[in-house]
């Protein structure tokens, strides 16, 4: 399973094996790392899995959809990389991806 | 509970259950202000989740009532227009007001772009010790052990006071953005002295004309902080007409004042009926932000429901909708959805996943001051804690007629220090 590694805006750490398929935000929850919210729950509807790829990556994970843009506009400091972890789906190619979470996500 | 209101709530909640489903008109404001909504909800969300209902008053509208189903269309805006009213009823044409959150894309996020910096994080950053100060004054100078109205001392007057922040608006004259949010949302079945479309306009011209003077104050010299002045010089808003002016004035004074006023009133009477969660809060007061908060906002849901209007034809849960239909998603009931929400019908004050609630809605139209509602609740129960040991009710609270704003109109309590 590729490695993905999430570091917290206090520069924390954490490394999960994530499944081809799976979305980042999903695999963020499903192994409790904090400044993930995912109010919507994945839905692309609230902005709050916000994270910042970093741009040595930015070509394994695509570029935004339109749904995406609309909803980033609802997030706090917004990058070039920011993505909604939502929307980025785990493949192969993302052994060793590494996002930063912003601030905060409200 | 009295012998006599427990008896009433049980024969509410039978009506609810034994009624024919076609006969259910969730529209009906009564069934908001006496609170027994909630059981026709839990009959529609079991028996008849896409529920259409044919109404003397609004005509036909399909309710969609389950959590799962409302995030679909609040998600679907290709299908689901907000356009031309984001409330059940439709306004005869010479009384519609323009305003984004009744625009689709590309309009809408062009204009709610011109306002939103006003609520980003670095702005409420700057805002937040302004907002505690008066929060303090306005605590301060309440009556200890003498009866008073929750909703004008405090929600309405630091709500009131807000909103005069954010336009630059003269804070002597703030009542008024109060008394124009009142007369916007006003039910005109209500029995109040507005009850006419004719009555409501009138009023809400002087609200034009007041506007119309701060934006040519303001937009000739150089931009300022304050939404009026964004707007005033933003591409996407500074050649409003008059008409779409108002309409935007109005989303932002309700959606600005109303909701939040409602929250605050809202969290005096969840503490009172659930008492032992105040004290888990008393206990760990980092619970305020983390959980109570957003808690407060999905127990009081302060707006009832969203309308759609299908643009094409399209199905909700497998119920099939045709092009022109009005869909009304209740965000009332989602947020009392089982299937979505542990013991949804709680107020538990160190609730997990606490912000996975419908209040700000999902999709393009989600609130654009959800942080400002959320600060303005933390501030303000961050400094009731170390002022009061209590808030109690003193009688009965009184609900709003509506089937929109869901929210109080008296809440008599004493407080103790």
């Amino acid at each position: 399973m590729p490695s993905i590694t999430y570091i917290e805006y206090d520069g924390t750490e954490h490394v999960v094996d994530a499944p081809v398929g799976m979305s980042l935000m999903q695999a963020a929850l499903n192994n409790n790392i904090p400044g993930i919210d995912a109010d919507c729950g994945g839905q692309c509807a609230c902005a709050t899995c916000h994270v910042f790829v970093e741009p040595d990556w930015l070509e394994q994970t695509g570029a935004r959809n339109d749904m995406e843009d609309s909803m980033l506009d609802f997030a706090a400091e917004v990058r070039d990389n920011s993505r909604l972890a939502c929307q980025v789906e785990v493949s192969e190619s993302m052994d060793g991806l590494t996002v930063r979470m912003p601030e905060s996500q409200h | 509970m009295s012998a006599v209101l427990e008896q009433q709530t049980a024969d509410a909640r039978e009506e609810a259950w034994s009624i024919p489903l076609e006969q259910i008109d969730v529209s009906d404001p009564r069934l908001h202000q006496d609170d027994t909504i909630g059981y026709y909800f839990d009959r529609l969300r079991k028996d008849c989740p896409v529920h259409l209902a044919s109404t003397e008053r609004f005509g036909e509208f399909w309710s969609v009532t389950r959590y799962k189903d409302i995030m679909a269309v609040d998600t679907n805006h290709q299908v689901f227009s907000s356009e031309p009213s984001i409330t059940i009823r439709d306004l005869p044409e010479e009384y519609r007001r323009p305003m984004f959150i009744t625009m689709d894309p590309p309009k809408h996020d062009e204009q709610r772009k011109a306002v939103s910096p006003i609520v980003a994080p670095a702005n409420l950053a700057k805002m937040e010790a302004t907002i505690r100060e008066r929060t303090c004054r306005v605590l301060d100078g309440l009556p200890v052990n003498e009866e008073f109205d929750w909703v004008s001392d405090v929600s309405v007057e630091l709500t009131t006071l807000m909103l005069a922040t954010l336009f630059d608006f003269p804070i002597e004259d703030r009542r008024l953005l109060t008394w124009w949010s009142d007369v916007a949302t006003v039910d005109l079945t209500s029995g109040g002295p507005i009850d006419t479309d004719e009555k409501r306009m009138a009023e809400l011209m002087k609200c034009l004309e007041y506007f119309t003077r701060l934006w040519n104050e303001r937009v000739n010299v150089e931009p300022q902080p304050d939404l009026i002045s964004m707007m005033a010089h933003a591409p996407a808003t500074r050649n409003m007409d008059p008409h779409e002016y108002l309409g935007n004035l109005i989303l932002l004074i309700v959606g600005g004042n109303d909701t939040t006023r409602n929250s605050m009133s809202g969290s005096v009477v969840a503490t009172n009926l659930f008492p032992d969660e105040l004290t888990k809060v008393r206990a760990d007061p980092a619970l305020i932000a983390k959980s109570f908060v957003p808690e407060v906002v999905r127990w009081q849901t302060p707006l009832s429901h969203m309308r759609r209007t299908a643009k094409e034809d399209g199905e909700i849960a497998g119920q099939p909708i045709k092009a022109g239909e009005k869909v009304v998603m209740w965000y009332l009931s989602g947020n009392r959805d089982e299937t979505a929400i542990e013991n949804p019908n709680a107020f538990i004050a160190d609730r997990a996943r606490p912000r996975q609630h419908m209040s700000f809605g999902f999709g393009i139209h989600r609130c654009v001051g959800n942080r400002l509602a959320e600060l303005q609740l933390k501030i303000l129960w961050e400094e009731i804690l170390p002022r009061f040991k209590s808030i109690e009710l003193t009688g009965e609270p009184k609900r709003t007629f509506s089937n929109f704003v869901h929210g109080w109109t008296e809440v008599p309590v004493r407080v103790r220090a």
